[in-house]
């Protein structure tokens, strides 16, 4: 098992940025970051009683399902996918190979600037998150020590999670 | 706030810890053969966790509501050292030709739970399950040996069963915690979770500290 995933908060400030803007830009009615294993990242929008955690979990197997697909056919991937309703519409796409841009449009925009708007918002976020690989591999190089929350974590504050 | 370290760019990236919200999210798969308690645990878990602790149960099923993809139940266990920490629970579909989807389901866990079934006419299909499990973690890069990892024999209540100690003998990898189930009725269901769920938390504590 190998130690885990971080998301440092510049970065994550800068996301958020980043999608709010989308947001705006496409028209859009909610944007949402996710990792391939089903993670929110971030998210933006005016569905507020979205649940957002099952959108998570579902984009990140509908990828992971036509993934499996597109090896099946000898494909590497198929990078886009775009779902359409009788109200709302899915846009979704890969960014930096391991994160899932969802997002959610009605006739208040189009597929067409949709597609425009994510293509500028994932050049940006492509280079947020080679920043992030970038400062990890700097701070293993110079040996820096993670400040984990669960370094110091006993058995007793484990027990009262489950009582 | 400190930066932080990774030692692995994460080809297996697994536990994801959010320091802008202050989240740690795990993810737990449960393993097994067709009808053998996977989603019956899910459901338990799900029907007895209060409203503030859980998110919807998403279950993924065919017409006669056989496990198609997955079932997803994400829980809210609380805080440890500020920091929220949610479970993922999911399971697998458990029939032998859905492999490809559960390879798929297995890419990022941090704790597994194999369900067993008990019954005596199912041996063959737990060992066969077992095996699976083994492969298709290998193939993503895991080594069962090293996974947080917990045996929950399923069914003890029928009268077809296998004895405990039989069972173990023969599905034990590693010496790993082992409980006895009554999945539709809870027995074993939470002693099952919390002790994988301990697992992955003190795996983070050797990770994180190390």
């Amino acid at each position: 098992m190998s130690t885990p995933v971080v998301l440092y908060e510049q970065e994550y400030e800068q996301l958020k940025r980043v999608i709010t803007r989308l947001c705006a830009d496409a028209n859009a009615k909610f944007v949402f970051l996710v990792d391939k294993n089903g993670q929110q990242i971030a998210a933006h929008g005016e569905m507020l009683n979205l649940d957002t955690t099952s959108l998570a979990s579902l984009t990140a197997g509908n990828v992971a399902a036509t993934d499996g697909l597109a090896h099946l056919i000898g494909e590497r991937g198929f990078p886009v996918l775009s779902h359409e309703g009788e109200r709302d519409n899915l846009h979704i796409s890969i960014v930096a190979t391991r994160v899932i841009l969802v997002i959610i449009f009605d006739e208040r925009s189009s597929l067409g600037l949709v597609r425009l708007r994510v293509k500028r918002a994932t050049a940006e976020m492509n280079s947020i998150f080679e920043v992030i690989d970038t400062k990890v591999d700097r701070e293993r190089d110079m040996g820096i020590a993670l400040d984990s929350p669960f370094a110091e974590i006993t058995e007793e504050d484990i027990d009262a999670l489950f009582n | 706030m400190q930066p932080p370290r990774r030692s692995d760019k994460g080809i297996r990236a697994l536990t994801f810890i959010n320091y802008a919200s202050r989240e740690i999210n795990c993810k737990i798969v449960y393993y097994g053969p067709g009808l053998g308690g996977k989603t019956t645990n899910l459901q338990y878990i799900y029907d007895t966790t209060a409203a503030q602790s859980k998110g919807k149960l998403i279950s993924l099923a065919t017409e006669t509501d056989r496990t198609l993809f997955f079932d997803f139940l994400p829980l809210d266990l609380g805080t440890v050292r500020g920091f929220k920490t949610r479970f993922h629970l999911y399971t697998v579909p458990g029939q032998v030709f859905y492999d490809a989807s559960r390879k798929l389901i297995l890419k990022g866990v941090d704790g597994m739970v194999f369900v067993a079934d008990s019954q005596r006419e199912r041996m063959d299909a737990n060992i066969e399950a077992l095996f699976n499990l083994e492969a298709n973690l290998k193939q993503h890069g895991y080594d069962l040996m090293k996974v947080p990892y917990v045996l929950q024999l399923n069914k003890r209540d029928l009268p077809n069963v296998v004895s405990a100690s039989d069972l173990t003998a023969e599905l034990s990898r590693k010496g790993e915690p082992v409980f006895e189930g009554v999945a539709n009725r809870g027995v074993g269901v939470f002693d099952t979770l919390k002790a994988v769920a301990k697992q992955v938390l003190l795996e983070l504590r050797k990770n994180g500290g190390g």
